[in-house]
């Protein structure tokens, strides 16, 4: 009889309602992870690699079409609405993001596939840029034998197909719990893709673990901040969050308890911004950036360092504008400061740095702070100036490690920048692309890079920022000399005898390369109808 | 007893453990620090949910735990991994690349 009348006191749960059609792009993508782990397990080693790609490529195809029809069957603008509980928003911003976010992937795999950088194994196999078998250890006989035979860890491709599917979720979590999860879905493949480069594998070791140490502490500050944050509110859904901030929510005796404290609040919105401004990169929280580019493979380090910013940025936006915009006063000038800093020693170190991928880590510190300035900006312009600056941004930067790879000598990728001294004399070609990214960093005209930083320059003006705006333009006046030093370096000195040597790459580096040129120089000439969807698309659905 | 000490107690552990991520050597009891603070969010996350009444938080809780088992798996794997090429699990000794 108890039983009887327990079961009758709980309340049925009520199952929820999923939207699939919504949320398709995100499930492609997993299901495509999904397939390519049984696809490891069952599919014959010599077939393992065509089968990855393919599985991948299909997948992330796949996703971006259902990207496109989403947007096209207007769930961007007049349809955009929350999805799954309340759990994923599905609007202008999440699609446009995880439209980059899939090409961005597409490009990233390409590259993740280029077989013909590596010299030959010693069965005649062609081999990736990732170590033959992960966990031998280096030097030792097993990793020799895998070597030589010419084993390939194939996991990278569902590895990269997970880290996608958490960052398609990033930007578009509509409550804490949900962007916790998606922050951990998409980290915890890329600390392992990090520790997977095939030569200088201690560096690449040591920037996993660096990268997975610092970023578990972060996410840990993550956490406790949503605790916090669900603690004063009652509720980790943004739309009462903000309700709650804003005193529209109906008040339960619970509630105005916790809500007369003020330091739950702040302290959870301070721990939730570390944990978002540690994945974005911004100073004082950018100390893994240079050793985790520098030691993860430079396919790897191009795809983390472009899609990373583009789902941290997109999470960043929404959580601040949808359910903190009542905390203006509050977060906006801890923004400032942090922008400031980034802006700053991301440029003037970054002037200091002789190694190519250390610089184009200070670099992107630098961009971040840039990108900050577009948030602050507390508007809608601001949203589409940083839509837009992340597209533009995301391109460049995959172009610019792409380039990385083909510079070769002996040892592997020849990063230090001496070694670059007169390779516009020996590969005319690769140097002018390489500038023509550089230039696109640095913010010249005619390239992305000074359309997106004129937009968010804009936008952050409109927004009554100026002394900010002030401080991106001098700041960017400092990175140029340091990307236009690197320019005259291979222009203008003579070039080495012992100097390294310009690889041929298949067609699938070449596309890479060719694509972020292309989207480079069209979104420097050509911007308007790009920037008019950044801004059809920068409206938050709450 | 008033819940609000568990959150005291929550946040002291929190402390602790981020004091330990940056005072301590090691890999493995860095990592160790770092499930401290998972625990202490798990606690206050509980505490939160019953002086709410709703039962969002503790639904939170049991997320983080599998994140939690997830980050083990994850970073024992890298953790073992340079144990085995260096012999040593020290960060100290992780230090081929400086400013």
């Amino acid at each position: 009889m108890t039983g009887m009348t327990l079961a009758a006191a709980i309340p049925p749960i009520p199952a929820p309602h999923i939207e699939y059609l919504q949320l398709s792009p995100m499930l492609a993508v997993f299901g495509a992870a999904l397939v390519g782990i049984l696809a490891e397990a069952f599919v014959p080693r010599r077939h393992r690699y065509a089968t990855q790609v393919g599985i991948a490529l299909a997948g992330l195809a796949a996703s971006f079409g259902l990207i496109l029809y989403l947007a096209q069957a207007g769930y961007a603008t007049t349809k955009a609405d929350l999805a799954a509980m309340g759990a994923v928003a599905v609007d202008g911003p999440s699609l446009f993001l995880q439209g980059v976010i899939t090409l961005v992937a597409v490009v990233a795999v390409l590259q993740f596939a280029e077989r013909r950088l590596e010299p030959r194994s010693g069965a005649g196999a062609a081999v990736d840029a990732f170590a033959p078998e992960a966990a031998a250890v280096p030097g030792s006989d097993a990793e020799r034998r895998a070597a030589t035979s010419g084993h390939a860890t194939t996991e990278i491709y569902p590895l990269t197909m997970f880290a996608v599917g958490g960052m398609l979720l990033f930007p578009a979590a509509s409550d804490l719990l949900t962007m916790f999860v998606a922050l951990e879905v998409f980290s915890l493949p890329l600390y392992l893709m990090c520790a997977l480069a095939r030569r200088r594998r201690l560096l690449s070791q040591e920037a996993a673990v660096k990268y997975f140490l610092l970023g578990a502490f972060s996410s840990a500050f993550f956490l406790f901040g949503l605790a916090l944050v669900y603690g004063y509110a009652g509720s980790v859904q943004f739309g009462q969050i903000a309700r709650v901030v804003e005193g529209t929510a109906t008040v339960t005796p619970a509630l105005a308890n916790t809500t007369g404290n003020d330091a739950l609040l702040l302290i959870g919105l301070a721990m939730l911004g570390v944990g978002l401004l540690f994945k974005v990169g911004a100073v004082p929280f950018h100390m893994w950036t240079p050793d985790v580019y520098q030691g993860a493979p430079t396919p790897v380090t191009g795809f983390m360092a472009a899609a990373t910013k583009v789902a941290a940025f997109g999470a960043m936006l929404r959580l601040l504008y949808v359910a903190f915009p009542g905390l203006a006063w509050d977060w906006r000038p801890v923004l400032w400061g942090v922008a400031i800093l980034t802006m700053v020693a991301g440029a003037v170190i970054a002037v200091t740095q002789t190694d190519v991928k250390r610089l184009l880590a200070y670099s992107s510190v630098a961009h971040a702070g840039f990108i900050l300035t577009g948030v602050i900006a507390l508007n809608q312009h601001g949203i589409g100036a940083v839509l837009f600056y992340l597209a533009a941004y995301s391109f460049v930067t995959l172009g610019a490690f792409a380039v990385v790879t083909l510079v070769r000598d002996a040892d592997g990728e020849a990063t230090h920048l001496s070694r670059w001294a007169g390779l516009g004399r020996r590969s005319p070609l690769l140097a002018a692309v390489f500038a023509l990214f550089l230039l696109a960093f640095a913010g010249i005209p005619l390239t992305s890079g000074f359309t997106g930083k004129f937009a968010v320059f804009q936008a952050a003006a409109s927004g009554g920022a100026m002394p900010l705006v002030i401080v991106g333009v001098l700041s960017s006046a400092v990175a140029a000399f340091f990307y236009i030093r690197v320019i005259v370096l291979m222009f203008f000195s003579d070039p080495r005898a012992d100097g390294p040597t310009v690889a041929v790459p298949s067609a699938l580096t070449g596309t890479a390369i060719a694509l972020g040129a292309v989207v480079t120089v069209v979104l420097g000439v050509a911007p308007e109808y790009f920037l008019h969807l950044a801004n059809q698309a920068s409206l938050l659905v709450r | 007893m008033n819940p609000v000490n568990y959150l005291y107690l929550a946040a002291l552990l929190f402390t602790i453990g981020a004091v330990g991520v940056l005072v301590r050597r090691n890999a493995i009891v860095l990592f160790m620090c770092v499930e401290l603070m998972l625990n202490a969010c798990n606690l206050a996350l509980v505490t939160f949910s019953r002086l709410h009444g709703n039962l969002d938080g503790q639904i939170i809780a049991f997320f983080t735990m599998v994140v939690a088992a997830a980050e083990v798996v994850v970073g024992l794997a890298i953790i073992v991994s340079v144990f085995r090429t260096r012999h040593s699990a020290s960060v100290d000794d992780t230090n081929l690349m400086k400013l």
